[in-house]
This record gives C-alpha cells, structure tokens and sequence, in this order.
C-alpha cells in the first residue's frame, strides 16, 4: 500500500505525521519527495548509506552538422532552444526532456546527454528505509526528480511519502498512483483554504484521501464544518500543545516522547488500510 | 521602483502574515500574491478583483479518434506517460510537448491551448495588488509567477508606487525562481526548528545562486530561543543581516481568523511592533540600495 502524506498549505505538519507515522509502524519504506526542502531526515536521524545523483536527458548539438535552420527551437514548446543564423543557444534550466527537437532536426544534429539536477540519498533506521530526493540549488524542475525517487519504491513493501507543499506539479507526480493521501491541516482559515484548492486536486485525480487536523485548538473550527459537509473523514486530531512545537524544533518525532501517540499512529495507519480495502 | 520578495524554504513560517503586514505599514506599495498555487494573501487583505485574464502556460495533445488507428506509437514515444493504453491524453500527466502530434502517422494528434488558470489585478484598502489563481492540477506555476509580477510591475509603473512587496511561495524551485530573479532583497522568514534552519540555508543559497541580497528574520523565535541563536550566528557567520526576531503569539492565528493583518489586529501587540520595526529598518536599506 502507497500512502501519500500531502497538505496545500506549508507548515502544517505533513512530514511530522508522516515521520510519526513511519516510526510508529516500523518496517515500512519512506519517501521524502519534498525535493526542494526535504526534512524527513531532520527528525528521523538516520543512518544514511549511499547519495546517487539523478540525471535528465538534454539536447547536445553537434555544431558541425548544424545548419542552424531553426526547426529545433521552433519545435520547442519551452522556449528552451533559440536558433540565430550563427549558433542555437539552449537553456538546460527550461528544458523538460521531452526528445522532440531531437525528432525535429532534418540533419541529425542532435543527440543527447546527461545533466545533473540533484541526487537521491538512501538511509535507514532500524527496519524503516529511508529515500529522499534533493535537488540542486538553482535547479527549477523538481518532477523528474520526484519521478527518481519514486523510482525506488520497493514493491510489497509499505510506502509512506511526504509530499511537496502546494497544489502543483510536484504534489501531483508524488500522489500519482498512491492508494491514498493523508491531507494534513491546520483550523486556521489559510489551512482551509489550501485544504479545499487540494481536495479539488484529488477528486480530478481520482485519489481517494482523509484529514488529519494539526494543532486543533487554535483558530477556528469551520474546517470541521467543511469536512462533514463534504463527507471527508478525519482520521486525527493532534492537539496545538507546546510541548509538541518544542520536539519538532529540536528534530525530536514526538511519538518517541509521548508514546501514547504511537497507538494513535498505529490506528490511523490501519483506518487507511481499511479505508483502501488492504 | 524596488521589488522585495519575501520567501522561507519552508512552508508556514509566517511570509503571508508579514507580508500582509508590510502592504499596511507601506502604504503606497503594490503587492504581488506569488504563492500562485496556493495564494492566501488575499483572505488578509480582501482585493475587490477589477481585472481577470486567462493564463495559457502550455498545450495539450488532442486525440482525433475518428484518424486514430491505435499503432500506439504516440504511447511509446510519450516521456511523461501521459497516452493511456487506451490511447487517450492524461491532462495531468501532459506537458504539451508534441512530440506525439509529430510522431502520428495519420496527422490525429494536434495540440490545444489549455487554459491553467487566472490572473487578477485587484484593489485593496492599502494599494493595488497582482494575484492569481492556479487551476487545481494544472503545471506552469512559474509562468504564471511571471504573469503576476508583469502586473505587478505595470501597476506599479501607473500608480507612481516604489515598491512591490512580493509574497512569495515555498521551496526553492521554479515558481520560487521565478518570484526572486531580478529583485532587490529577498526577506527569508525563517523559524527557530531544525528544519526551519535547514531549508533557510538552501532559501540563502538559492539567493546568492541569483545574486539577491539577503535579508533574514526569524518568526516564533521563543519556540527554541537555542535554535535562533543558531541561525543568527550562522547569518553573521556569511555576512547575511537579521533584520528583526518576532516572538510568538497567538493573536497572530486570531487576526487571520478575524480576516485581518497582525497590525490591523493588534498594532501595540510585540508581533506588530516587531514587524513594524523591521519594516522601518529595512525600508531604509532597500531605499538606500
């Protein structure tokens, strides 16, 4: 079973249930796929055993052949070749690997190479395995590298993945294929608001998912409201408590500290498998 | 004109609340929502929309059933695996490179514009203000980013403002790079966690990857008063400035139930003192710029 762990809103505690979670259940697979910003590691302290960098294909155009006839960039939907009567620029950060000026070089001009965009990092703690994706700073595209880590899922094994913040394209190729997607939010009316653009997100990609409402207790409680309104179970409720927030601050999972969130964790981890049917 | 972007690495550090803060303590500035994908400015400032544009950030492949004869070419080819086996375009999956409409022996592929969203140009209580909205699953948030800062800059331009306050989104990828190439500072709201630390220095370093000047200030800074030791004497470490350390409270959540600025709130609370002070300070340093 693949569980995405996803939210709209930053911040709200998407890769705090996930860790937790994780650590609560123990022989299961993480996937930090939060490749801009990934924290996973930051509390789980694992011991990480190998870094493999993660390529994507790019045109390389071999001057001699080059008429520089242009057919290349005018292909291109992603502005990211430009054909001037003495050289074609390209522009490796707006390339999106698609192969098509490749297909559309009347000279066979174009062939294609690796570059690097970031690396994958794979560790463990105890019999919880841990892969994360991180992208190279300046590096715009964090999909195909999301698509590496993804990669790496060990079949018949549990999979819980963080997922990147927000709504689009990263959040979208992480959830793909997930049986379901843990939707963690705040009471606050920015946690609502996010909260509902993701549903939509889901509903069109067909991913059934729940709520875990973080910090309860603070705010307000339309999210509540919301949630019966749209018949969206919610699995969880963690309470704002301080002594939550400082654990956090220090990298510390807070079901290692308050063990009675471990059983929590554990229920709502099976409430997901029975809610998929697993 | 000078363009202040606010951004974090991580999510829910607080940009939204300050920037929210900054548009009422500027006065004449204009104000760009970024975080395209998930905007929340606007449920602080409350813009009455008095322009919509469509935004095409890409196409899409469209499948003429009636010419197609299923050789599956277009499947094969396809490097976003956005054909289904029942050869029909995925829309989330499609990046609209057509590589398939010039692949298709029978000419049934042809590639559609896709409308991805909206972009408004909007008034509030304390200025103009360039926003959007992406629409749910759609990709290109970065175009759009420049879409919106587009705006920005025309608003800016016509209303004789001298400032555009960005709200940035989170992370460190494209719409991120979007909304910090070409600015004057990029105001890095951090907070005292270990994560919050973490991505602060990859939010530093994509600053200097783009030559932005730095600016840093620590949100919730009591949560672990250790920790922000920490990230003030990495910051002078590099020779990044700490503009300001705004402790934590909960009248921060309350205003934005209430639908308002911290300022607006609670203006002689610590939070809207601490904000307005390093909004005196650093107006100074990127007017003196």
């Amino acid at each position: 079973m693949i569980v995405s762990v996803a939210s709209g809103k930053g911040g709200t505690g998407k890769t705090s249930v996930a860790v937790n979670m994780a650590l609560s259940i123990g022989n299961i697979q993480l996937l930090d796929c939060d490749v801009e910003e990934p924290n996973a590691h930051l509390l789980l302290h694992p011991n990480m055993h190998r870094t493999e960098p993660v390529y994507v294909l790019v045109p390389h155009i071999n001057e001699e052949l080059c008429l520089r006839c242009g057919e290349c960039a005018k292909f291109c939907q992603y502005n990211a070749l430009f054909a001037s009567s003495e050289k074609v620029l390209f522009f490796p950060e707006l390339c999106h690997s698609c192969g098509g000026c490749i297909i559309a070089c009347p000279r066979q001009a174009i062939t294609e190479e690796k570059r690097r965009i970031g690396a994958l990092k794979f560790g463990a703690v105890g019999e919880l395995k841990l892969v994360y994706g991180e992208l190279d700073v300046g590096e715009p595209m964090a999909v195909p590298l999301i698509k590496a880590v993804k990669k790496q899922i060990e079949n018949n094994k549990n999979v819980i993945i963080d997922a990147p913040v927000g709504t689009s394209c990263p959040v979208i190729e992480t959830v793909r294929e997930s049986d379901f997607c843990v939707l963690v939010t705040e009471p606050t009316p920015f946690g609502l608001h996010d909260l509902k653009i993701t549903v939509q997100v889901l509903r069109k990609m067909k991913v059934p998912f729940a709520v875990v409402v973080n910090r309860a207790g603070i705010g307000a409680k339309k999210v509540y409201t919301y949630c019966k309104e749209e018949n969206i179970p919610i699995l969880l409720e963690i309470p704002y408590q301080r002594k939550i927030a400082e654990l956090y601050s220090r990298g510390v999972p807070f079901s290692l500290e308050m063990p009675e969130w471990k059983e929590k964790f554990q229920a709502l981890f099976s409430d997901i498998r029975r809610l998929v049917g697993k | 004109m000078k363009q202040l972007t606010i951004l974090s690495g991580k999510g829910g550090t607080g940009k939204t609340t300050i920037a929210a803060a900054f548009a009422v303590l500027a006065r004449n500035a204009v104000l760009a929502d970024c975080d395209v994908d998930a905007p929340d400015l606007h449920m602080l400032l409350h813009p009455e929309v008095i322009k919509t544009q469509e935004f095409k950030g890409s196409k899409i492949a469209v499948i003429d059933k009636t010419k197609c004869v299923n050789c599956d070419l277009c499947r094969e080819k396809c490097r976003f695996d956005a054909i289904t086996e029942a050869i029909e375009v995925d829309p989330v999956a499609c990046e609209g490179c057509g590589v398939c409409a010039a692949l298709c022996p029978e000419d049934a592929i042809t590639l559609a514009e896709r409308v991805s969203g909206y972009a408004y140009i909007s008034k509030t209580k304390y200025g103009f203000m360039a926003h959007a909205l992406l629409s749910p699953g759609e990709a290109n948030s970065g175009k759009l980013v420049t879409l919106v800062r587009q705006n920005a800059r025309v608003l800016s331009e016509k209303e004789n403002s001298d400032l555009i306050v960005i709200d940035g989104p989170p992370g460190i990828g494209c719409p991120v790079i979007a909304s910090v190439t070409g600015v004057d500072a990029g105001f890095v709201v951090t907070e005292p966690t270990m994560s919050g630390i973490h991505d602060l220095k990859r939010a530093l370093q994509l600053l200097e990857h783009f030559n932005v000047t730095p600016l840093v200030c620590v949100n919730m800074y009591d949560i672990n008063k250790d920790n922000t030791e920490k990230i003030v004497s990495f910051c002078r470490e590099n020779n990044v400035e700490v503009v300001g350390k705004i402790p934590f409270s909960p009248k921060v959540t309350e205003a934005m139930v209430n639908g308002k600025t911290i300022v607006e709130y609670s203006p002689r609370g610590a939070v809207a003192k601490e904000i307005a002070r390093v909004w005196e300070k650093m107006s100074s340093s990127i007017s003196g710029k």
